[in-house]
């Protein structure tokens, strides 16, 4: 019994967290945090390192929800690790930040979230950054 | 003077603007295999080597040039931005530019390299032009003895002073003389290492080993080892310096300038060398020695100055004698034999107007790559982000289809693959690349040379050392041999 988001440290993730914050008080649940790289690239700035994972967990500990932190390098694509994850921690909502993307950039680059949306067993929550 | 004169020609060929866009193209690829560690400009060269041959001689060498400057400059960035040097150039730069970046300075480190390799780069070209024509009349009074001794010489250097083991360098030198020797007899029409397959007749194709060891054997590397780290890249805005920067870099700049561009010229030459005895130096001079270990901007003024010098002093050997003393100077001495054009003293007089504008174009490039790296060096980092499966792929993509391109046999594609094959297995066992392909390459014509004069002296073999050259080069390659026995011999004399 668990709420789940996909963190990235951009506008997305972070209003994504504030929601799944939200969602797991509201429920009284435990909010699991995903966190990944396929890591076959020199430099991924959409994993969170050392000096951000203690300010992230500084933050949870304050928001007082109860969390666990899932990071993972093992090339596999955020898409893959955040279904796992629902799985292994038996999520009931799964949150992920959403954002705009061109025709064009559609048809180049697969969408993460569409492949969490269409695939999960669980009720996905959808939250674009603000503004 | 002739020689300025001749440069003024230069520049009218390489300011058409066809050929100003192929050095834009040039040091737009040459930054991009720079700021990506595992490409090197060798490997691009070699890389494009097919696909120029449509070219004329003249803009594919622009290109070339652009791609060679190119690649030092883009090394310090990654060096500075991620710890992780693009090439081995600019691991010195690493040490002391990282630190400044981590200190919220990453701006002037940034700035200093680029302005620093410019500043090198542009002397270092200018002594380029004063000493190759006095090096080509020099030259020209050599013979066969001394040239073969000059390329022995250049052979035992590059494979004993560079690299941590003689013994591993020593392997990849004789690899690579072993397939410079596949093929006939240039002289008695023997065919040698052939093992009967017809198509070995005419020996192996530089371009194929290039492409095999550099770019297969690279590819074949880095998926088996493809270790899967998460970075991030410290985010800098526009490279600036104030103006005690300038004050602290400009004494760097010069120094490096000094120590690279004899280091490039020598025949055992490389950037490793120089760029950390000018380290050294800086960290010796500096007026703020505890700033050393913590980002000081001397640290990072220095070595990439001397980086860029010693590439400017590599082609002077290269063009005037046609010994390449690095791997990207061996590639593009390769492409000079693939169009037809026969290295050496007599480039100058032959392929005036070519020698000329590459020369040139270093000038051009030189100016280009400052415009470009200054404003746009946090662009060309995010390079990085690339994911290197697909990179790879490329890279074994054009490899590829540029061996086929060459002779338009699938024969080649074995080859390609075998010796890409022992281009990852040298990499597995820390054997040394470079070697190989100077082996490869200045092999057959050392062989050449020999064969003149032993022609000469009718097969008497005091005729190798009839000319006081070639006696004086022995001499220094017999120390360079016996160099460790002494080093161990003498401070055991010293301490009873």
């Amino acid at each position: 019994m668990s709420v789940l988001v996909g963190y990235v440290p951009t506008p997305e993730g972070e209003a994504a967290l504030a929601h799944a914050i939200g969602e797991a008080r509201f429920r009284t649940m435990r909010l699991v945090v995903v966190n990944s790289s396929r890591g076959d690239a020199y430099v991924d700035p959409r994993y969170a390192l050392a000096d951000e994972v203690e300010a992230l967990t500084r933050r949870l500990d304050a928001e007082g929800v109860s969390h666990l932190l899932v990071q993972s390098i093992r090339g596999r694509d955020a898409a893959e690790e955040i279904l796992d994850a629902a799985a292994q921690h038996r999520a009931d909502l799964i949150v992920i930040g959403v954002r705009r993307r061109s025709p064009v950039g559609k048809l180049i680059l697969g969408s993460t979230a569409q492949r969490i949306l269409l695939e999960a067993r669980c009720p996905v929550l959808a939250v674009k950054a603000p503004g | 003077m002739d020689v300025w004169a001749s440069l003024l020609d230069g520049f009218a060929t390489a300011a058409t603007p066809v050929n100003l866009l192929y050095a834009l193209i040039g040091v737009l690829l040459g930054t991009a295999v720079g700021v990506l560690p595992g490409l090197g400009p060798a490997m691009t060269v070699a890389l494009l080597l097919p696909v120029t041959y449509a070219l004329e001689p003249t803009s594919a060498f622009i290109m070339f040039a652009g791609i060679y400057y190119g690649g030092m400059y883009g090394g310090s960035t990654t060096s500075i931005l991620l710890n992780t040097p693009g090439e081995s150039s600019s691991v010195v730069t690493a040490i002391e530019g990282n630190k400044m970046a981590k200190s919220g300075r990453a701006a002037q480190a940034l700035a200093t390299a680029a302005i620093g390799s410019f500043i090198a780069g542009t002397i270092g070209t200018v002594l380029l032009v004063v000493c190759a024509p006095i090096v080509v009349d020099f030259a020209v009074s050599l013979g066969s003895p001394s040239y073969l001794a000059i390329m022995v010489l250049a052979l035992l250097a590059v494979t004993a002073v560079l690299g941590s083991s003689r013994l591993r360098g020593f392997s990849a030198l004789g690899l690579g003389l072993a397939l410079g020797l596949v093929g006939l007899d240039p002289v008695t029409g023997q065919s040698r290492l052939t093992f009967d397959i017809p198509l070995l007749a005419d020996g192996l194709d530089v371009v194929v080993v290039a492409v095999a060891i550099f770019a297969v054997g690279e590819a074949l590397w880095v998926a088996a080892h493809l270790r899967r780290t998460a970075a991030h890249i410290i985010p800098v805005g526009q490279p600036w310096m104030a103006k005690e920067d300038w004050k602290r870099s400009w004494k760097p700049w010069l120094r490096g300038t000094a120590y690279g561009f004899p280091f490039g010229a020598l025949p055992a030459g490389g950037a490793e060398i120089p760029t950390f005895l000018s380290y050294v130096t800086e960290k010796r001079l500096s007026k703020h020695p505890e700033e050393f270990g913590h980002g000081a901007i001397e640290g990072v003024a220095g070595p990439e100055a001397a980086n860029n010098a010693s590439a400017a002093g590599t082609l002077v050997p290269m063009l005037s004698l046609g010994l390449p003393t690095n791997a990207t100077a061996a590639v593009m001495l390769a492409a000079f034999t693939q169009y037809g054009i026969q290295p050496g003293p007599l480039l100058f007089d032959r392929e005036p107007e070519l020698v000329w504008a590459l020369i040139a174009s270093l000038f051009i490039g030189n100016a280009l790559l400052l415009l470009i790296n200054l404003p746009l060096a946090p662009a060309w980092a995010r390079l990085l982000q690339i994911p290197r499966p697909y990179l790879y792929a490329g890279i074994l993509f054009f490899a590829t289809l540029g061996a086929y391109s060459v002779n338009l046999q699938a024969f080649d594609l074995a080859v390609l693959l075998i010796l890409g094959l022992l281009g990852f297995g040298m990499r597995r066992y820390g054997l040394p690349v470079l070697p190989l392909i100077i082996g490869l390459i200045l092999g057959p014509r050392a062989e050449e040379q020999l064969r003149k004069s032993l022609q000469l002296s009718s097969g008497d073999v005091s005729g190798l050392w009839s000319e006081p050259v070639a006696i004086i080069v022995y001499i220094i390659i017999a120390v360079i041999l016996a160099w460790p026995l002494l080093q161990r011999m003498l401070p055991r004399q010293e301490k009873p």
